[in-house]
């Protein structure tokens, strides 16, 4: 009987070879491959690099695959892998206006130079489920232009000119790193970001929809999202210049927003900024959203006790490892804390009783 | 196995835990910030714990992981495969062959020695998370020495229950100056804090290490006329006899039969192998 308390390394192997089996499910269905989820799954590969904070689609594939396709577990997965790397140095950093965009659109102009690029975009599909899918077959191919050579300008540069925008202010400084340097609060604007582009989508997601349901509202425009791919360039020392180790998929998003103005600064536009990798549009529009309403001590704005408002609250909850360890932790064993716990109502129920029965002989005996 | 660094930490991140960890020893209580890495565990799986086992480890050294007081409870189990897999050090199950103990929600029931470390894994480092959850403003309580709203609650226990109502994580003072979290070992364990060993405690998830050296005065909160208590089930073992454990609850049958065992499997399993037998230690064991 007292076996039964017993974990025991059988049962952990155990359960660990009925998981395999049941991450591969019927064998007489073909195998997943990584390459088929890279291709056919992208957006969740995209996810999974994103908040694992890791830029490799196989991996990130790898990590679906084990992970059952339970995106936090693959996000974890990587995560892990991740913390192992070392070190070699860090990128110059990525020139977004110089982006090769396959998807640029703006909301608050209805041409800019550039154009307005739909691209891949769910946007204007009807949400009806596709039959034609579940059976396999071959996808007609799509309309294709001759690309456009030169770079897309940022929209806010032409608000810029007119000074009705919030210049961004220049700095060389190293920015934080929140996965090398315990953080601290404030955490300034560079961890922040650094926060929620790694944060969880659907955490970001509420936080950034709160303040458009009043929670600090700051009314945001799309001024711009551009999805597309940027050359990541490195200094090597013994070189003395510059060289591109790679590419890679980006979403941008720069909203403007209202600002009435303050003691020092005229009415102007202000920023919110989202930075996601690969196709993550949700996740960047929300993060543009939640950016901005963090920033209202340095806007001058007022404390509206709002969620999104408070950096602590929005960083300290905004990681999804970090949230569903200890969410999930609690079903590890609490036997030790409960006894004690049992024995601590017992002794309170017990003397509640007796004092209850003490005053109600008091009570007969008057 | 050749694929991870010894104790799977690469030797920086050993050092930044290291000096976390001095400076913890140094400013005993006190709740010291450290980058904090991913592990290839959950958080909340004790990933604060073995980071400061990694840390702490050397390739002679003996290690001892139990969860709940015991040694074979599933996530013990985990993390003593995954440091003989990562370290290929020894282990053990007996406390006093270890040299190192990391430990979940326990203190052995064996006195330690000068010679051995006890790493606690500790979800929530900050005894004052409940009552204030800013961070910013639980530093600025501890620098300033400012507890009075830690004395409120425990009296408002009193006032309410007739008894402080904190069973376990039951908060203390550290040589008269730090309030600390003593992780949620059941207060029975407080006393015990007082020892010959080192004691780490390593909260990963929310980035702080903390420390006791050998021998730091420890006082659990309480008031003169509610002194504190360390308090047990009314039993003796069930299987060894013992009275000085602390036990565990098992439920035998729908009819609501029960049995109380120590919860420190290898303290139990010692006395019965030095001929004590407890009510049932007959059939059970």
């Amino acid at each position: 009987m007292y076996v039964a308390v017993k974990g025991g390394e059988r049962a952990i192997q155990n359960a660990h070879a009925w998981l395999a089996e049941e991450r591969r499910g019927d064998t007489n269905v073909a195998e997943l491959s990584l390459a088929q989820i890279r291709e056919q799954l992208s957006l969740a590969v995209n996810r999974v690099m994103a908040e694992g904070s890791l830029y490799d689609p196989d991996l990130a594939a790898l990590a679906i695959k084990q992970g059952r396709g339970d995106l936090i577990e693959a996000i974890f997965l990587v995560r892990a892998y991740r913390t192992t790397l070392p070190r070699f140095g860090s990128s110059r950093p990525v020139e977004t206006s110089e982006m090769a965009c396959d998807r640029r659109i703006s909301a608050t102009f209805k041409d800019a130079p550039g154009g307005q690029v739909l691209g891949p975009t769910f946007d204007y599909t009807h949400r009806l489920l596709d039959f034609k899918l579940a059976a396999e077959g071959d996808v007609p191919e799509a309309p294709a232009a001759e690309p456009r050579m030169e770079a897309t300008p940022h929209i806010t540069t032409f608000l810029q000119g007119e000074d009705i925008i919030e210049r961004e202010a220049f700095s060389d400084e190293v920015p934080g790193d929140l996965t090398r340097e315990p953080i601290a609060f404030p955490a300034g604007r560079a961890v922040r970001l650094q926060a929620l582009t790694r944060g969880d989508e659907g955490f970001i997601l509420g936080m950034a929809y709160s303040t458009q349901r009043g929670y600090a509202r700051n009314h945001a425009f799309v001024g711009e999202l551009r999805i597309g791919t940027v050359p990541v360039e490195m200094e090597i020392p013994e070189l003395g210049f510059c060289i591109e180790i790679g590419e890679v998929e980006l979403t941008e998003c720069e909203t403007v927003n209202q600002f009435k103005g303050s003691k020092t600064v005229p009415p102007q536009f202000t920023r919110g900024y989202g930075l996601v990798f690969g196709q993550s549009e949700r996740k960047s529009i929300a993060m543009a959203l939640v950016d901005r309403a963090l920033r209202w001590e340095e806007l001058g704005e007022d404390n509206l006790g709002a969620p999104a408002q408070d950096e602590e609250f929005v960083l300290s909850h905004s990681d999804n490892i970090q949230a569903t360890g200890f969410l999930e932790h609690i079903k590890l064993p609490h036997y030790v804390d409960f006894q004690s716990e049992l024995e601590l109502v017992r002794k309170l129920r017990r003397e509640a009783a007796e004092l209850a029965e003490t005053l109600a002989s008091r009570e007969a005996a008057e | 196995m050749s694929d991870y660094n010894f104790a799977y930490l690469d030797e920086q991140t050993k050092r930044m835990i290291r000096r976390a960890i001095l400076k913890g020893l140094a400013v005993p209580g006190y709740q010291v910030p450290f980058a904090s890495r991913e592990m290839p565990m959950p958080y909340g799986w004790g990933t604060g714990g073995v980071q400061v086992s990694a840390a702490t480890l050397t390739p002679d050294d003996t290690l001892k992981v139990i969860d709940q007081g015991a040694d074979d409870t599933t996530n013990a189990v985990s993390i003593r495969k995954f440091f003989e897999k990562t370290a290929g050090i020894a282990t053990t199950e007996r406390t006093a062959r270890a040299s190192v103990i990391q430990t979940r929600h326990r203190i052995p029931e064996a006195e330690l020695t000068e010679d051995q470390i006890l790493v606690y894994q500790v979800p929530i480092p900050e005894p004052l998370r409940f009552l204030e959850p800013r961070e910013t403003e639980t530093r600025k309580m501890h620098a300033l020495e400012e507890y009075g709203l830690m004395h409120v609650k425990l009296y408002e226990d009193i006032s309410q229950h007739g008894a402080i109502a904190t069973a376990y994580a039951y908060p203390v003072k550290v040589e008269g100056r730090y309030v600390m979290d003593p992780s949620p070992i059941p207060k029975f364990d407080n006393p015990k804090m007082e020892m010959a060993a080192i004691q780490l405690f390593g909260a990963g998830r929310e980035q702080r290490i903390y420390a006791l050296p050998p021998y730091t005065q420890v006082v659990s909160l309480d008031f003169e006329d509610h002194p504190f208590e360390a308090s047990k089930a009314d039993h003796p073992c069930d299987l060894c006899g013992a009275e000085d454990s602390y036990l565990d609850e098992v439920i035998l049958d729908d009819a609501g039969g029960r049995m109380f065992v120590c919860s420190d499997t290898d303290y139990c399993r010692s006395r019965r192998e030095a001929g004590h037998s407890g009510r049932l230690g007959g059939e059970a064991a």
